[in-house]
């Protein structure tokens, strides 16, 4: 089992040194001059010389590769021009509120997808098995930021149900005490409950925004692998065994299906990653979208690289989780390693 | 995204043009009076597959809708859009003004049918390069093998290791905040698409029989490659085009959402939202309704559209 995950992880790195080796380019190869991007828009000739020189922009291309690498291993992404914080920092505080985010949608997106996937695919042709291809062909047309604005006005200012949408938390709360960064959890952590439902009655609209949104892909990818599932012959088998319908679809085929929507998941969180950038400025969500967007408009380099790297890095640890994810639930692929 | 799922496809349909007379002329089991001849025209098959569907009718007459305003927009437009007048500032929509106007007065209506020229020529500029890069690449990749393969397969997996639509992000943020870049990023994510459909079509075909006549009768491999390979995995990738415009419709209008390439006041859908955000909390709802609706219909339009057409080109992937 060991060297399964030995192996896995291997196959990550040439993933990694790919993206080390883009972020890298895209800010010292590019026409123009990197020094000045990073020094920003209002840097004097003096600064900018500075900069190259700290930088080390004056040396041989694979010496400031080098040197990139080493930053890294410390865990330097630079300083932020807007902030003028270590990017590292910044990042490291903002990360928390863009995780909840974004795996609050993607669980309240599963538990609607999934059930709809298999609804459409058991009985295919009904009602239900209709109102999926909506949702799978509508879903894939609506700007993710679109959706936002509309359940802001419905719910916001129509029903007046959810809050402003303005942050984490009403100004009235104050943070619970930082244990995970997850507000959710730590409200519970410290008991209190009525910061749970003001950061729960926040996060509510810009969760269902990424919930919508990826809601097409997995309840497309759940029917049809279940349509496949259930025209193979071991579903034949069982069934003519004469097994309930319900243990055919739940034991037999439901947990073959789940492997390529799991498989789907890597997909998914390339959107929703994405996604979560244009959620976060609708929603005005202090997490590192909204922190990478107000450093692009500023020309504020080192902090947009640092996300750039953030976020592709989280992409691959996480197709890596899957990657593994899939190796415990499916014994086959243990076996052929 | 539509089209994510072809992704790592490994299915390859016939799509030389004799079968897709042969797969047109076996019909579904359903049609009993109105199937088709036995020899049917790809015009015919055409026809018969959107008087089948009529949400791909519905979509053509889309389509049509948004070229005339890409075309004629600031002709037929109603009033200037970029003419601001603050005596009828925030009005909602009305018969004056059918989309209402904005908080400097200016016609929604007007400035949602002249941004469509803007939008459309982004994603067409996009594919269209993406289309020639990916190809041309791919279809080398698949029919050489070897390092080119390798070369093509590294560079798509290098882009794919990111979240496509952040490093579509980094790339304008070091390229320069232009339109002229938003339309080159938005090209190099969707290169592994392309590039990944040309190669599985391309090698299943690098010794098929015609190729190896071409080859018998003296042609060099690269012209093979032109003559013989490309034109034959062309109906795929004109398919593929449409489904990623779809795509390429919606990563431009989030670039420009978030104050990326385009700048105010040129109409723009994506910015235009973004301009509207702030006032859906105090309700003047249509500044972001229209445009995100505009938006939302182009990209719902090319997606059924891609898909009519998948159905046309390549019968046996239908779903």
């Amino acid at each position: 089992m060991l060297r399964q995950i030995g192996k896995r992880l291997a196959t990550a790195i040439p993933s990694l040194i790919g993206v080390i080796i883009v972020t890298f380019l895209l800010t010292r190869v590019l026409p123009g001059d990197p020094a000045a991007y990073f020094a920003g828009p209002a840097a004097t000739p003096q600064a900018i010389e500075d900069i190259r020189k700290s930088l080390g922009l004056d040396k041989s291309l694979p010496e400031q590769f080098v040197r990139y690498l080493q930053d890294l291993g410390k865990g330097d992404f630079g300083t932020s021009l807007t902030t003028g914080q270590p990017v590292a920092s910044d990042i490291a505080t903002r990360l928390p509120a863009s995780a909840e985010l974004t795996l609050l949608g993607l669980i309240i997106s599963m538990l609607i997808a999934v059930p709809l996937g298999i609804a459409a695919a058991v009985r295919q042709g009904s009602i239900i098995d209709h109102v999926c291809r909506i949702v799978a062909t509508a879903g894939v047309s609506l700007p993710v930021f679109f959706t936002g604005l509309l359940l802001v006005y419905v719910f916001y200012f129509i029903l007046g149900w959810s809050p402003a949408p303005l942050g984490r938390l009403d100004i009235f709360y104050s943070a619970p005490p930082h244990v995970t960064g997850f507000y959710l959890i730590d409200s519970l952590i410290a008991g209190q409950f009525e910061t749970f439902r003001a950061a729960l009655s926040q996060l509510i609209l810009p969760a269902a925004t990424l919930a919508i949104f990826s809601l097409a892909p997995i309840t497309r990818m759940t029917r049809a692998s279940m349509l496949a599932v259930l025209s193979s012959d071991f579903v034949r088998t069982a069934r003519a065994s004469g097994l309930s319908p319900r243990s055919v679809i739940m034991t037999y085929a439901f947990r073959n299906a789940m492997l390529p929507v799991i498989t789907t998941l890597g997909m998914v969180f390339s959107f929703l990653l994405g996604a979560n950038v244009l959620v976060e400025k609708v929603f005005a969500w202090p997490g590192i979208g909204s922190y990478a967007i107000e450093a692009l408009i500023a020309s504020d380099f080192a902090s947009v690289q640092g996300f750039v790297l953030t976020m592709a890095i989280m992409y691959v640890l996480l197709n890596l989780m899957i990657d593994m994810l899939y190796g415990v639930i499916d014994p086959r692929v243990r076996l052929e390693g | 995204m539509n089209s994510r799922p072809d992704l790592d496809s490994a299915h390859i349909a016939a799509t030389d043009a004799p079968a897709i007379a042969m797969a047109a002329a076996v019909p579904p089991a359903t049609l009993s009076a109105s199937a088709p001849p036995k020899q049917m025209s790809i015009l015919a098959h055409a026809r018969y597959v959107i008087s089948e569907n009529p949400v791909t009718g519905i979509a053509f007459g889309l389509f049509l809708l948004i070229t005339i305003c890409a075309i004629f927009g600031p002709w037929i437009a109603p009033y200037d859009p970029l003419a601001s007048n603050t005596m009828s500032a925030l009005q909602a929509p009305s018969a004056k003004h059918w989309f209402g106007t904005d908080q400097l007065g200016r016609d929604i209506l007007s400035r949602v049918m002249v941004a469509a020229r803007l939008d459309m020529a982004i994603a067409v500029f996009s594919v269209a390069l993406v289309f020639a890069l990916g190809g041309l690449s791919g279809t080398a990749a698949g029919f050489f093998g070897g390092w080119t393969d390798r070369v093509v397969g590294r560079i798509a997996d290098t882009i794919m290791a990111f979240p496509l639509f952040v490093l579509a992000m980094g790339i304008v943020a070091a390229l320069g905040n232009t339109v002229t870049n938003i339309v080159i990023a938005t090209a190099i994510i969707n290169y592994p698409l392309y590039a990944r459909v040309a190669r599985a079509e391309a090698n299943v075909r690098r010794d098929a029989g015609f190729v190896q006549a071409a080859r018998l009768s003296g042609n060099g491999e690269f012209r093979i490659l032109l003559t013989q390979i490309l034109p034959n995995i062309m109906p795929i990738m004109v398919v593929q085009m449409s489904l990623t415009m779809g795509y390429a419709i919606l990563n431009a209008a989030g670039l420009s959402f978030i104050g990326l390439g385009v700048r105010p006041p040129t109409p723009e859908w994506g910015i235009m939202v973004a301009e509207g955000a702030s006032f859906i909390v105090s309700g003047e709802w249509w500044i972001a309704f229209f445009p995100g609706a505009a938006l939302m219909l182009a990209v719902f339009c090319f997606n059924l559209l891609g898909d009519g057409l998948r159905d046309i080109v390549d019968p046996q992937r239908r779903t």
